[in-house]
């Protein structure tokens, strides 16, 4: 499928989840969406931008989540349907404004959409968003299967619609990032007039200023909105039970763990005695559907991903329906049924009606599993993340760690989210030596740098990627130089959001759409913000290490050294050699040379490999990816590069 | 074979960053899904480029919806583009009924590459695999794929090869029509040519 716009309704299509929930956006007649790249969310503004030449559609790439929430927002003011995008902790950095949002209202449907990462397969965190619904007091539902996540989505526009208030659908990677076959809806014509009244009688939701004060007014106007909510939620469709009339024990579910509790009482062929109740509307709970559910069984486990926020909720609705209902027993994370960190799947939820029920699971022979597990562990070796072959990122930490090794005055980096933040890893050469949010390299630095008067007399590096310099970098920056903190940035510039798919960002002369837009100057930026400012080629080591050797000596204020390389996987890039490498067998000293295997044992570039027979590097033609960064490294030259 | 030996028939896709592991498995969901079946497609790509590895669980089923993760022993069939990656799912999801087919291609990891951990020898995986499963098949799909003029082919030579193992309903005709439906022309010769490559190195 070209567009996810293409397709009538009824047409079955094999989409993945972040597909789906783009296109129930469509579907609902959504006309703006804002956000900013994240694993596992990115597909949706990718596919939305796609499909904005034939749908009436603005779709950007925004600076970071909290702006890509405002420039939704004002499409909800203005009368337009508007989307918010982010992964989990994106939320954190746009909460903020959504807790002022949630105060002031919406007027055209305006969802939040954020993508929790359990289990952190692409994250550094397993922050959940979840809990931000119910901090700031909106409506939140968890679609369970790639239907839902169509339909729920566009439903969502709706109840944002019908309340007033944004509202939040919380996927997750296993279902954004998974494919399932969904049946399409018809996609409405589109062509919405933007207006922004703002004249009416101050208090009128729909005329009036939109502001979350008088707070006490505006605050309990929330809060009849969260009970209409609830009201609507009693008889949603997209709450489902299956199971018998009374069962002796029932699973609650959310999101894609409604999937695997399914998938558990089915391996378990426990269905006869066992319920499943999924519930997609998780926020507020609507009272008299759960008290009709929780009357129908003793014993509950609660199945959700990550912290026990449902299960906590139900417990308190369970509390006060004690007098009707009667004391109920509850199964979950809490009493460590399921674990509480980590994301979950079929066997950990069967594993917990097993010890629930007393009933074995033996998925397979032990015999055969004790062989299999053992051959693995011992066969099998682990493959750690790397910097892929060509990155510039290899070469640039080269240089630092080369760097803060001969200034020998126990110098260390601060870093932040990307693919940067490998250089933890020995394929980084373990470089940084703290990683946290968003420009907290450079925010973590600033401070480190204002320690000298303390004693601390260690050169003080953070680095951080070229959409991460305008995400959150830029005030941490400002903090620094104003202050007169000692340090020297590192500002990874490999022209586009490297780690996430190569999102354009403020810095570059593109946009979400494709269209040519103002590209910001890193370097002329930080020039204007007072630092002293140098750009290098990463891939050229003398110069870069030469001239990081003399900032780190300038020591007094702010430096910024640019490295400036594209990401090896950009579209320009990708496949495409700079040169062929070779090694030389006849000069490879191999384990008699003195440099004890550099290249491989040090360097580790994936293309570059131990060749065990004849003791000497190799280049793996089919994994290397030309950058020539080998050949400077190599003691003896014994590694050629010839120009493509 | 027309129809489903197991439903849902599961298989896992497996590989390193790079390889087309979700390419693959997007191409063989979609050929099942073209055929009217179910596909459910669990996919853990967010360090797809970054050398590690990554694997995709399918459930194709003519009855509805399943978990995007396989449980634990039991997967059907599993295609590893690289061969420590097959052992390194039969070690969770394998049982004595799987089938497996791998790509003799090795790439290394950076930890054998640094001579902190040792890559086993090709006879050491075959027989590993051969002795976890119940039938086995070795293809050079790689090395294959560079000698028709691009590695990133050996994704496709091993769909090919998974139709030529008759495991699943997968016809010449839908493959084809699934991969038209995404590539040009000159490009669209190049696939069929790899799939049937890896379709006649299967039987």
């Amino acid at each position: 499928m070209a567009s996810i716009a293409d397709g009538k309704a009824g047409d079955i299509r094999l989409l993945m989840g972040n597909e789906a929930l783009a296109r129930g956006a469509l579907e609902a007649g959504l006309a703006v969406a804002a956000g900013y790249p994240g694993t596992p969310s990115s597909e949706i503004i990718e596919t939305l931008a796609k499909a904005a030449s034939t749908s009436n559609l603005y779709v950007e790439w925004s600076v970071n989540e909290k702006v890509a929430l405002e420039v939704a927002a004002a499409a909800s003011f203005a009368g337009l349907r508007s989307l918010c995008v982010m992964k989990q902790n994106g939320v954190n950095v746009a909460s903020d404004f959504l807790l002022h949002l949630a105060g002031s209202g919406t007027r055209g449907g305006m969802v939040l959409m954020p993508c929790d990462d359990p289990g952190a397969l692409s994250s550094v965190n397993e922050g959940e968003a979840r809990h931000f619904a119910r901090l700031v007091e909106i409506p939140l539902l968890e679609p369970a299967t790639f239907q839902q996540a169509k339909d729920v989505t566009r439903w969502a526009f709706e109840l944002s619609e019908t309340l007033r208030t944004i509202v939040m659908v919380r996927s997750a990677t296993r279902l954004s990032h998974a494919s399932g076959t969904v049946t399409l809806g018809e996609i409405p014509p589109n062509s919405p007039k933007a207006k922004f009244i703002h004249d009416g009688f101050v208090l009128d939701p729909m005329e009036g200023p939109v502001m979350s004060p008088p707070v006490a007014y505006k605050h309990s106007q929330q809060q009849d909105k969260i009970e209409k909510a609830a009201a609507l939620f009693e008889d949603s469709p997209f709450n489902t039970y299956e199971g018998p009339e009374n069962p002796s024990l029932m699973l609650i579910a959310s999101s894609v763990a409604g999937l695997y509790a399914r998938e558990a009482i089915h391996l378990l062929g426990v269905g006869d005695s066992v319920g499943l109740l999924c519930l997609a509307t998780t926020w507020p709970l609507p009272p008299k559907f759960m008290q009709k559910y929780l009357a129908k069984a003793d014993r509950f486990l609660v199945v959700e991903e990550v912290l026990p926020f449902l299960e906590e909720n139900i417990k308190v609705l369970a509390q006060e329906l004690t007098p009707v209902i009667g004391a109920k027993t509850f199964f979950g994370k809490r009493d460590k049924t399921l674990p509480g960190v980590g994301e979950l799947n079929p066997d950990l939820v069967a594993g917990a009606l097993s010890k629930i029920l007393g009933k074995p699971y033996v998925p397979v022979s032990q015999e055969y599993s004790g062989k299999a597990r053992q051959t693995s562990f011992l066969g099998a070796p682990s493959r750690d993340l790397t910097f892929c072959p060509g990155c510039p990122h290899r070469a640039s930490f080269w240089n630092i760690h080369t760097v803060l090794s001969t200034d020998n005055r126990q110098g260390f980096v601060c870093g932040d989210i990307g693919c940067y933040s490998m250089a933890v890893l020995p394929s980084g050469f373990s470089t940084l030596k703290t990683l946290h949010a968003m420009g907290s390299g450079t925010g973590v630095a600033s401070g480190f740098g204002k320690l000298g008067q303390f004693g601390m007399d260690q050169p003080v590096v953070s680095v951080c990627g070229d959409s991460t310099f305008f995400h959150a970098a830029m005030p941490a920056l400002a903090n620094a130089i104003h202050h007169g903190s000692d340090i020297t940035m590192v500002i990874l510039d490999n022209s586009g959001t490297g780690m996430t798919g190569f999102q354009p960002h403020p810095g570059l002369p593109v946009d979400a759409l494709g269209q040519q837009a103002p590209a910001l100057d890193i370097e002329k930026i930080c020039k204007a913000m007072g630092a002293t400012v140098a750009v290098c080629d990463p891939f050229d080591l003398n110069d870069t290490q030469e001239t990081l050797h003399r900032l780190l000596e300038e020591g007094k204020g702010v430096k910024v050294l640019i490295t400036r390389r594209i990401c090896a996987l950009s579209p320009e890039r990708k496949g495409k050699k700079l040169f062929e490498m070779k090694v030389d067998s006849n000069i490879c000293l191999g384990e008699n040379c003195g440099c004890n295997r550099l290249c491989t044992r040090i360097f580790r570039c994936p293309g570059l490999v131990w060749d065990a027979q004849a003791k000497t590097a190799k280049i793996d033609e089919v994994i290397c990816a030309g950058c020539g960064v080998c050949a400077d490294i190599c003691p003896s030259g014994a590694i050629s590069k010839t120009p493509v | 074979m027309s129809e489903l030996a197991f439903d849902p028939f599961n298989v896992i896709i497996t590989g390193v960053g790079g390889q087309g592991n979700v390419l693959a498995s997007r191409m063989l969901g979609n050929v099942m899904s073209r055929q009217g079946l179910n596909v459910t497609i669990g996919e853990t790509f967010g360090a797809s480029q970054r050398g590690g590895s990554v694997m995709s669980h399918l459930r194709i089923s003519a009855k509805g919806t399943w978990s995007p993760q396989i449980p634990r022993g039991a997967a059907h069939v599993v295609v590893a583009l690289e061969p420590i990656e097959a052992v390194r799912v039969l070690g969770e999801y394998g049982n004595p009924e799987v089938s497996v087919l791998v790509n003799t291609r090795s790439i290394y990891p950076v930890g054998c590459i640094a001579g902190e951990t040792r890559y086993p020898s090709v006879d050491e995986i075959k027989g590993w695999v051969s002795s976890l499963s119940k039938k086995a098949w070795f293809i050079p799909a790689t090395d294959e794929a560079v000698k028709i003029g691009a590695a990133i082919l050996g994704n496709v030579m091993m769909m090919g090869a998974l139709a030529g193992a008759n495991l699943l309903p997968i016809t010449r005709q839908t493959f084809e029509q699934t991969m038209a439906a995404t590539l040009d022309r000159t490009r669209l010769e190049a696939n069929m040519e790899a799939f049937d490559r890896g379709f006649s190195l299967a039987r």
